[in-house]
């Protein structure tokens, strides 16, 4: 058997990491990979598509109800999915109280405790939002995830999001190897998207590994709480994910050390494409009514 | 050294002193620590030290916490109330009955100042949150301790960290169960030392007591001689030696802060005609905001040792009309008698004798009048979360020359220690052995060495013999100094 891989999707909220990284996995395992999924994420949904609903027991909700996590058991909170994919759910508090990242150490550290990382050719963490404190940087600390892919778009804040992820990234980089394995665009159809994604993975010293179309097959399958790969696979859309799921298989051991840049550089990048235009310094902090006197 | 050394001399000694030991420190420790080190001089407005900053790293520190600050000192001794350390089990546990505030009542019936409540933290409280634990905890020492007054809940660190709303139970539980309930931000990750706790919990009493007050007249009739003890916290009985005195001379003492106080005692403190604040650093934030909110002017007196009792006797009654002055001049001139006696036993066997304290709060100053009384001599003091004005106020009682140390590290105490070779140092639990291994008597002026009083004309004379205990007991002949 290979040996293990550790991968992790990251990105602004609502960029569609959980999509892609559901439909990647899945095209993955239909390559004969067998697989874990470590959803990272107090909503709990980073699964859905794999097991056709919501996991019904996340590891920190069944620790919450039996009194402390040394009371669980491995097979109460890991389900099979389609392709015999595995999955866990971290779970955690509801909105606004408690912390969600401590959480996360929790729960990863539960499955390292316990097993869940046996017989298996990858491991995938899929992380919410931002890398807002330690707790969600748990999957790129060391003797985690190798390599982390960044789901973007030609936004302007899921650029910011991919820079401050690469931090996050560096600042690992050297204590315990993680790497930056790439970028994954997921079309937005902004101006210029491909281009401007291109440019940004170059800026990071990074490359794009795929740039992922939109396409309407997406929302219907995820509707019917399924991935493109199963509820399509002849589709157009499932190969796109078959050939993303190829490029990270072969992207093994190709991660590097990002090169994240500051906010003018970022800035600048996004007005060369003309995403922001150029303005006046003058007219910085200005109202609208201001600038028109 | 000789004992007759000039002032000059000494002044000296301690330069080169002090420029020694800081030799011991990288560059940048160096030259921050030598501010908070000096020598007073006479005639100056302050000791000549830097206060109340940040402990630098790497360094053995004396001092506690906020939460210390806000659990340990102000409320812990409200002995009515139930206090809740927030958070995890280690807080409460290590600060458990730690200060011994003596108190009457029953314990676990109607008084809790000994028994230790927490919510114990565990992994899921971090994670979920604590607040529904809390609302549990609030309801289950409502049935098992019915008695309570009220509650305090006292952060610890990751209740902030996590970002509970303990204000918010707080208030909801307030309102069911019709009692006061006070949430303290005590974090212990606040501030620089206890100090910031003593404030933020001053802070909870003028928000969460006070502040539900109005303007309702007072539960008792008022006379024209009630005063309050404030910032005395009974420790070994002290708030009552210095009580009996009060009302000996004719005041009547309405509330003690907190030492055997209750929550009606805080409660009441706004009729009172006149403050009267013995700890200044940990309470003066509360009696300003009497002052400027309820107009009650407030005075600070000092009743270690018969000399200051009686100036601070004087000083009090001076605010009330001659009958309070004559039960002043009354209560003294039957205590000298007695102060007197325990003056001729022991001032023999103490004459000149050296000490060196290191304490918080306003013992650095406040108890140098007692040991003079005895005819003994302070020659280095300082405060472990002192402000500059601790340091004034300390100008009034040390003599010129005296070595000044603020936030002193375990080190600098040592070397000093070695170098200036005390008959006696005075300090906390962690300094104890440190000291008595190099052959040095000692007295931990924290708890009194499990012994007490040593407020008013009753705490005297167990000082004397507790000093003279630890500097002449007969072991010390049978030990030789290293140095």
């Amino acid at each position: 058997m290979a040996k293990l891989r550790q991968i992790a999707f990251y990105g602004k909220g609502g960029i569609g990491k959980s999509t892609t990284s559901q439909n990647t996995l899945a095209a993955l395992a239909e390559m004969g990979q067998k697989i874990l999924i470590v959803g990272c994420d107090p909503k709990a949904d980073s699964t859905r598509l794999i097991l056709h609903a919501k996991a019904q027991n996340s590891i920190l909700s069944l620790a919450a109800e039996k009194g402390t996590i040394e009371d669980i058991e491995l097979e109460e909170v890991m389900k099979y999915g389609y392709q015999k994919i595995r999955c866990v759910e971290s779970g955690g508090p509801e909105p606004g109280v408690g912390c969600a990242g401590r959480g996360v150490i929790t729960a990863i550290n539960f499955l390292e405790e316990n097993g869940a990382y046996e017989n298996l050719d990858y491991v995938s963490y899929d992380v919410l939002g931002d890398v807002v404190c330690g707790g969600f940087a748990m999957p790129i600390r060391e003797n985690k995830a190798q390599e982390i892919y960044i789901v973007m778009s030609g936004e302007m804040m899921a650029m910011y999001a991919a820079n401050n992820i690469s931090k996050g990234i560096l600042k690992y980089a050297n204590s315990g190897g993680v790497r930056l394995g790439g970028l994954i665009c997921n079309e937005r159809q902004t101006d210029k998207e491909l281009e401007l994604a291109e440019n940004m993975a170059k800026k990071l010293g990074s490359k794009l590994i795929y740039f992922v179309p939109r396409d309407n097959v997406v929302q219907h399958a995820e509707l019917r709480r399924m991935t493109v790969i199963e509820y399509a696979p002849e589709s157009a859309q499932a190969e796109h994910y078959r050939t993303l799921a190829k490029k990270i298989h072969e992207n093994a051991g190709q991660g590097v050390i990002p090169t994240p840049i500051t906010m003018d550089e970022l800035e600048e990048m996004l007005m060369e494409h003309g995403i922001i235009k150029n303005i006046d310094e003058s007219l910085i902090g200005k109202k609208a009514t201001e600038v028109a006197a | 050294m000789s004992d007759n050394a000039g002032v000059e001399e000494i002044k000296e000694r301690n330069k080169q002193m002090i420029s020694e030991v800081l030799t011991a420190y990288p560059e940048k420790t160096a030259k921050k620590r030598a501010k908070h080190l000096a020598t007073f001089d006479e005639g100056k407005s302050d000791c000549g030290v830097k206060s109340n900053l940040k402990t630098i790293p790497g360094v053995m520190t004396i001092r506690g916490c906020a939460y210390a600050g806000a659990k340990g000192v102000v409320w812990g001794p409200i002995k009515d109330m139930v206090h809740i350390s927030h958070g995890p089990v280690g807080c409460g546990q290590y600060s458990w009955a730690a200060r011994r505030n003596y108190f009457v009542g029953t314990t676990g019936v109607d008084a809790f100042a000994t028994m230790q409540f927490t919510s114990d933290f565990q992994e899921n409280d971090i994670v979920f949150g604590g607040d529904k634990k809390l609302a549990k905890i609030i309801d289950e020492i409502e049935v098992l301790f019915p008695l309570n007054k009220g509650i305090s809940v006292l952060s610890e660190c990751p209740v902030g960290l996590i970002g509970d709303d303990i204000e918010g139970v707080s208030k909801a539980k307030a309102k069911q169960i019709g009692k006061t309930i006070v949430p303290v931000r005590c974090e212990g990750f606040r501030g620089i030392s206890q100090s910031l706790g003593h404030h933020i919990a001053n802070d909870s009493i003028r928000d969460h007591v006070f502040g539900k007050l109005g303007d309702k007249p007072a539960r008792f009739e008022s006379t024209p001689y009630d005063v309050t003890i404030i910032g005395d916290y009974n420790i070994g009985g002290d708030a009552w030696a210095s009580r009996i005195l009060l009302e000996e001379m004719g005041l009547r003492v309405i509330a003690q802060w907190s030492g055997d106080g209750t929550l009606a005692e805080l409660e009441s403190t706004p009729h009172a005609k006149l403050n009267l604040i013995h700890c200044y650093r940990s309470m003066n934030y509360i009696s300003r905001h009497m002052e400027e909110k309820y107009g009650i002017p407030w005075i600070e007196y000092n009743f270690f040792g018969p000399t200051k009792i009686a100036e601070s006797l004087r000083s009090i009654a001076s605010h009330f009309d001659d009958k309070i002055k004559e039960g002043a001049e009354r209560v003294i001139a039957k205590y000298t008698v007695l102060t007197d006696a325990v003056v001729a036993k022991y001032r023999p066997r103490l004459e000149g004798k050296k000490v060196m304290l290191f304490v918080g709060g306003l013992r650095p100053r406040h108890v140098i009048g007692a040991y003079e009384d005895l005819g003994m001599e302070i020659v280095g003091t300082g405060y472990e979360f002192g402000h500059n004005d601790d340091y004034q106020r300390t100008t009034h009682y040390v003599k010129d020359g005296t070595l000044i140390y603020d936030d002193i590290t375990s080190f600098e105490f040592e070397k000093f220690v070695e170098k200036v070779k005390p008959d006696m140092v005075g300090s906390g639990i962690k300094e104890k052995y440190i000291f008595q291994k190099m052959g040095v008597p000692f007295r931990q002026m924290h708890s009194w060495d499990y012994s007490g009083p040593y407020h008013g004309y009753d705490g005297f004379p167990v000082f004397a013999r507790d000093m003279d205990m630890a500097i002449n007991a007969p072991v010390w002949k049978m030990t030789k100094a290293p140095y």
